[in-house]
C-alpha cells in the first residue's frame, strides 16, 4: 500500500505540474486583465482589433474581448463577471443602468441598420417610410422574413419595429428565427431569398458574396447606437473598476474617436461607424 | 463547389507562408488538446485499470457511470466549468476563465472519462486468469498492470486517438471557456467558428482543412505505435 | 527424497468464498524431487489448493511454511512465489513472440538480458520448439502455446512447479507426446512438481505420490498404486476408475475368504472382515470378463453370474458394457470381442471375476 499512496502523489504531481506550466503563460500574459463583454456583430466589424492593440500597449492592460450576444453581455455585467460592456442596446440599457448594475454609460458611435431582401423586391417595400410601414407590408404579404431570434442588439431593434407597426411575427410561417450571429443570418436570407434587418457593416463586409440589395435605410429608429458602460464595482467587488473606467475614457478620447471616424474607408468606400461622443442621443439621426 | 476550391487554395497558401496568426491558432490548437489528452490519459487510464481489476459493492453503478461520462455533451462540460471558474464562483479566485489553462481544464473533463470506458473495457476483456499467471510469474502489482497495459495495447491507443480526437475538434466548451480570444485562448475550432459566423467561409474552410491534416498526422503516428512489432 | 525437512508444508488451511467452504485442509506436505498428483472430480477444491499453495488466493486461514520457513509479509510472499512457477489449463501466452514469452517470467524477475538470452534458447530446445522463436504467440496451435507456456515456467528453474491441469484442453495425441516429454524433463531436471488433473490415468502415469480430493477436503493420500486399488472409500473408489461399487453385508466367512450377499446374489471376495459386517465391493470393469457360453467349466474365477446386457458406450479403443445381473456391473470390453460375440443391447451373457479382483472397503459393525 507504500507503493500505491506513493504512486499517487506521483500522478497528483504531474497533473498539478503540467497545470502550472500551462498556466505560466496564462498568468504572464495578465499583468492587469480587463474583461470587455460585447457582441459579435462589434467584434466582427474589426474596429476592436485595431482599437485594443493601441489601447493595450499604452495602457499596459490585457483586454479580454468576450464576444457574445447582447443578452449575454449585460448578463455578464450582472453578475460582475465582465468590467466594462460595449453594447449596442439602448432598451436594455438603461434598465441595466437603473436596476445599478452599470455606472457611467457614455455614448460612444453608431452605425446603422438597413432592410435588405432579395432584388424583386415581392413585399414592395423599396424605399418605404416611415420604416414600420415596410414591416407591415412584409407581415401582410407574409414574405419570408429571416430573424436573428438571439436577444441580440440587432434582434432587439427588430422587436421595436415590429412593435411599431403594431405586429406580432412570432410563430408565423413566413417569420423564421436563425439563432445565428448577423453574418450567417444574412447568408440564410440569401439563400432563402428572404428580407432580413442586418447592420451595415456586416452588410457591405459580406455584400459581394449575397445577393441582396439595400431596400430600406435612413429612417431614424433604424439608428444603431452604440455605448460604453462601466459595470458597477459596488455591486462586485472583484470588477477590475480601473481597467474598466480607462477603457471607456479610452473609447470616448479625441484620438480614438477620430480613428473610429475613418475606420472602414479603405475597404468599403464608406466609414462603418460614425463616432459621438459627447453628443446628446437625442441629436442623433444625421 | 468553387468554395471549396477557394478554401483549399487559402489553406495551402496560409500554411506554406506560415501566416503567424494561423501558426500560432494551430500551436495552441496542440498545445492545449495535447495536454489535456496527457492528463487524460494519467488519470483515465490508471483509473480505469483499477477499476477493471477490483472488486467492490457498487462496481456495476461506478462502471455505468464511467460509460454515461464517455458520452457528456461537451457543451454541457463548458457550462459547468464557466460556472465555476467564473470571478464569482467557487473557484473564481484562480482567476483562470477565459485562459488556456480553463481550456485545458474542460478538455480533460471532456477526454477523461472516454478513456476511462475504453481502458475499463480493454482490461476486462483479457482472459481472467491472465491476471493470475503474471502474479505468478512473480510479478510484483506494478509490474503486473504494467503488463495487462502492455497486453491491451491496441484498445488503449485506440482510447489515447478517442480522447485526443474528441478534445481537438471540441468547439462548444472551449469558446465558453477560453473567449475565444485574438492571439490568447483562439484555436482551430473556436477560428473556425467566428471565420463561418462573419461569412468568411474561404478562411472557414481553410481553418478546418488544417485542423483534418493536424489530425490526420497525430492520428498517423499514434496508428503506427499501435501496430507495430505485429510479428507474423 | 530428502528425509529431513519438506519442501513444503500446509498445516490448518481453510478457505471460504460467499460462505462455502471451499478449502479445508488440516496438513499437507511435499517433499523435495518428488512429483505429486491431486486428482478429484470438478469443484473439489484442486485448483484452489494450488492457488493456496502459491499465495494467488488470499485471504485464507492457516500457515504456509517454505523450506520450514513461514511465509508471510508481504515482502516474504513475493520472495516465496518467485521460487515457484504456475501452468495453467490455457497457455495464456502474452501478445508477443514465443522467445519473449518464455523470457517474460526471467524479465519479471530481473534478470539481465544476456542471461535470459541463454535460458530462453534453452529451453526452447528442450520443449521442441525452436523454430517457433520468432513466431508471434497468437498464431500457435494448442499443443505449441502450451509447450510455450512450460518452456516460459521451466526457465525459471523453479524449487516447486504447479500445474492446474495442464493437458485438459489439447487433443489426445498432442496431449500424449507433452506428457511423454514433461515426463522426461522432470525426472531430468529432478523439479518438485505438483499437478492437478481429473485424469486419473495422467496421474498414474506421472506421480510419485497422489491426493484424491472431494468437496475441499483430501480423503485419501498415497502411492499411486495404493490409492488406485485399495480406495479408502466409495468416493475415491468411484474416482479411481471401480466403475461397479456395490454394499452388502458379509453372510459367510472362512479363511480370509467371504460372501456377500448383494440383491440376493452371492459375490465372493477377499480380506479379513467379521460376519455380519456391512462391505463395499469395488470391481474394475477391466476385471470382468464377458462370456456368451452356458456352461460354467473351465474358469476359475469364483464369481460368475448370468445377466443382460443394458447398454454398450463406445470408449473409442474399447467398449463399456452395463449389466443387470441382478445387480449392476460395468465390464470393458475390446471392439474385437465385441464383434466376436455379437454382444449386443438386450444380450443374455454370462459375466465373471475372479474374488481376487474385488476390492474391499469395510464399514463396520451396523
Amino acid at each position: 500500500m507504500n507503493r500505491k499512496t506513493g504512486q499517487k502523489i506521483l500522478l497528483t504531481g504531474i497533473i498539478f505540474l503540467l497545470l502550472f506550466i500551462t498556466g505560466i503563460p496564462s498568468a504572464q500574459a495578465q499583468p492587469k486583465t480587463i474583461i470587455l463583454a460585447t457582441t459579435t456583430s462589434t467584434q466582427d466589424s474589426g474596429l476592436l482589433d485595431v482599437l485594443l492593440p493601441i489601447f493595450e500597449k499604452k495602457t499596459g492592460y490585457f483586454v479580454k474581448t468576450i464576444a457574445v450576444g447582447s443578452g449575454q453581455a449585460m448578463a455578464m455585467g450582472q453578475k460582475g463577471e465582465a468590467d466594462v460592456l460595449l453594447v449596442h442596446s439602448p432598451a436594455a440599457e438603461k434598465k441595466f443602468i437603473t436596476e445599478n448594475y452599470g455606472i457611467n454609460r457614455r455614448l460612444i458611435m453608431h452605425n446603422d441598420y438597413i432592410i435588405v431582401g432579395p432584388a424583386g423586391d415581392p413585399a414592395k417595400i423599396k424605399r418605404v417610410k416611415p420604416t414600420s410601414v415596410a414591416f407591415k407590408k412584409i407581415a401582410s404579404e407574409k414574405v419570408l422574413f429571416i430573424s436573428r431570434g438571439d436577444n441580440s442588439g440587432t434582434h432587439s431593434k427588430e422587436r421595436e419595429i415590429w412593435k411599431a407597426a403594431g405586429i406580432n411575427p412570432e410563430g408565423e410561417k413566413w417569420y423564421q428565427q436563425t439563432g445565428l450571429g448577423m453574418g450567417q443570418t444574412l447568408n440564410v436570407a440569401a439563400e432563402k431569398k428572404g428580407y432580413t434587418l442586418a447592420d451595415r457593416g456586416t452588410y457591405l463586409a459580406l455584400k459581394k458574396n449575397l445577393n441582396l440589395d439595400i431596400l430600406v435605410e435612413g429612417d431614424a429608429i433604424l439608428l444603431n447606437i452604440y455605448h460604453v458602460i462601466e459595470v458597477n464595482p459596488a455591486k462586485w467587488a472583484k470588477v477590475n473598476a480601473a481597467g474598466g473606467k480607462a477603457f471607456a475614457d479610452f473609447m470616448v478620447s479625441k484620438e480614438t474617436q477620430g480613428i473610429i471616424k475613418t475606420f472602414g474607408i479603405d475597404k468599403f468606400g464608406s466609414p462603418l461607424f460614425f463616432p459621438d461622443a459627447g453628443k446628446k442621443e437625442e441629436d442623433l439621426g444625421k | 463547389m468553387e468554395l471549396i476550391f477557394e478554401g483549399i487554395k487559402k489553406a495551402f497558401w496560409l500554411l506554406v507562408s506560415f501566416d503567424p496568426e494561423v501558426m500560432g491558432i494551430t500551436l495552441l490548437s496542440l498545445e492545449v488538446s495535447g495536454i489535456a489528452t496527457l492528463i487524460s490519459l494519467l488519470i483515465g487510464i490508471s483509473t480505469g485499470v483499477t477499476v477493471a481489476l477490483s472488486r467492490f459493492i457498487g462496481k456495476r453503478v461506478v462502471v455505468s457511470l464511467i460509460n454515461t461520462g464517455m458520452g457528456l455533451p461537451p457543451v454541457v462540460v463548458g457550462l459547468f466549468v464557466t460556472i465555476f471558474l467564473w470571478r464569482n464562483g467557487p473557484l473564481g479566485f484562480f482567476e483562470i476563465l477565459y485562459t488556456p489553462t480553463a481550456m485545458i481544464i474542460a478538455q480533460t473533463v471532456i477526454a477523461t472519462p472516454i478513456v476511462m470506458g475504453i481502458t475499463l473495457a480493454a482490461i476486462q476483456q483479457l482472459p481472467q486468469k491472465l491476471r493470475l499467471q503474471i502474479l505468478a510469474l512473480g510479478a510484483t502489482r506494478l509490474q503486473m498492470v504494467w503488463i495487462l497495459i502492455k497486453e491491451a495495447r491496441l484498445p488503449l491507443l485506440a482510447a489515447v486517438m478517442a480522447g485526443f480526437g474528441g478534445v481537438i475538434s471540441e468547439v462548444g466548451a472551449s469558446i465558453m471557456v477560453g473567449g475565444n480570444i485574438k492571439g490568447y485562448s483562439r484555436v482551430l475550432t473556436t477560428a473556425t467558428v467566428m471565420e463561418t459566423s462573419r461569412g468568411n467561409f474561404d478562411i472557414a474552410i481553410a481553418l478546418g482543412i488544417i485542423l483534418l491534416l493536424l489530425a490526420y498526422f497525430i492520428n498517423l503516428v499514434l496508428t503506427q505505435i499501435q501496430q507495430k512489432e505485429r510479428p507474423r | 527424497m530428502n528425509e529431513h525437512l519438506p519442501i513444503l508444508e500446509m498445516k490448518n488451511i481453510s478457505v471460504s468464498r460467499g460462505g462455502t467452504l471451499l478449502l479445508d485442509i488440516s496438513s499437507f506436505l511435499i517433499h523435495e524431487g518428488e512429483i505429486f498428483s491431486l486428482i478429484g472430480p470438478n469443484g473439489a477444491g484442486k485448483t484452489t489448493l494450488l492457488q493456496t499453495l502459491s499465495y494467488l488466493l488470499k485471504p485464507f486461514q492457516g500457515e504456509i511454511f517454505f523450506r520450514g520457513k513461514k511465509v508471510e509479509t508481504n515482502h516474504s510472499v513475493l520472495e516465496y512465489r518467485r521460487k515457484l512457477a504456475m501452468v495453467f489449463q490455457e497457455p495464456l501466452l502474452f501478445d508477443t513472440t514465443v522467445f519473449n514469452n518464455v523470457a517474460s517470467g526471467l524479465k519479471i524477475r530481473g534478470m539481465k538480458r544476456g542471461g535470459i538470452h541463454v535460458k530462453v534458447i534453452e529451453q526452447l530446445e528442450r520443449f521442441g520448439i525452436s523454430h517457433l522463436s520468432d513466431r508471434s504467440a497468437r498464431t500457435l496451435s494448442g499443443g505449441e502455446a502450451q509447450r510455450a507456456s512450460l518452456a516460459r515456467a521451466f526457465a525459471l528453474q523453479p524449487e516447486i512447479l504447479l500445474l492446474d491441469e495442464p493437458f485438459s484442453s489439447l487433443d489426445p495425441p498432442t496431449r500424449d507426446s507433452l506428457i511423454e516429454d514433461l515426463e522426461h524433463i522432470l525426472q531430468q531436471t529432478r523439479t518438485t512438481a505438483v499437478f492437478a488433473t481429473h485424469d486419473r490415468l495422467e496421474a498414474l502415469r506421472l506421480s510419485n505420490r497422489m491426493a484424491v480430493m472431494n468437496e475441499g477436503k483430501i480423503v485419501q493420500i498415497g502411492f499411486p498404486g495404493e490409492v488406485m486399488n485399495h480406495p479408502v472409500n466409495e468416493i475415491v473408489a468411484s474416482f479411481v476408475g471401480m466403475e461397479t461399487i456395490l454394499t452388502g453385508k458379509v453372510i459367510k466367512q472362512s479363511g480370509g475368504t467371504f460372501v456377500t450377499s448383494i440383491e440376493g446374489q452371492e459375490i465372493e471376495a477377499v480380506g479379513d472382515v467379521h460376519l455380519g459386517e456391512t462391505v463395499v465391493l469395488c470391481i474394475r470393469p477391466e476385471n470382468v470378463t464377458l462370456s456368451t457360453r452356458s456352461s460354467q467349466e473351465g474358469t476359475s474365477a469364483r464369481n460368475v453370474f448370468p445377466g443382460r446386457i443394458v447398454k454398450i458406450i463406445s470408449l473409442g479403443l474399447y467398449q463399456k458394457v452395463h449389466l443387470h445381473c441382478g445387480f449392476p456391473l460395468v465390464a470393458y470390453v475390446t471392439n474385437h470381442s465385441l464383434e466376436e460375440l455379437s454382444l449386443t443391447e438386450g444380450k443374455e451373457v454370462r459375466a465373471s471375476f475372479k474374488a481376487t479382483a474385488v476390492t474391499v472397503i469395510r464399514k463396520g459393525e451396523s
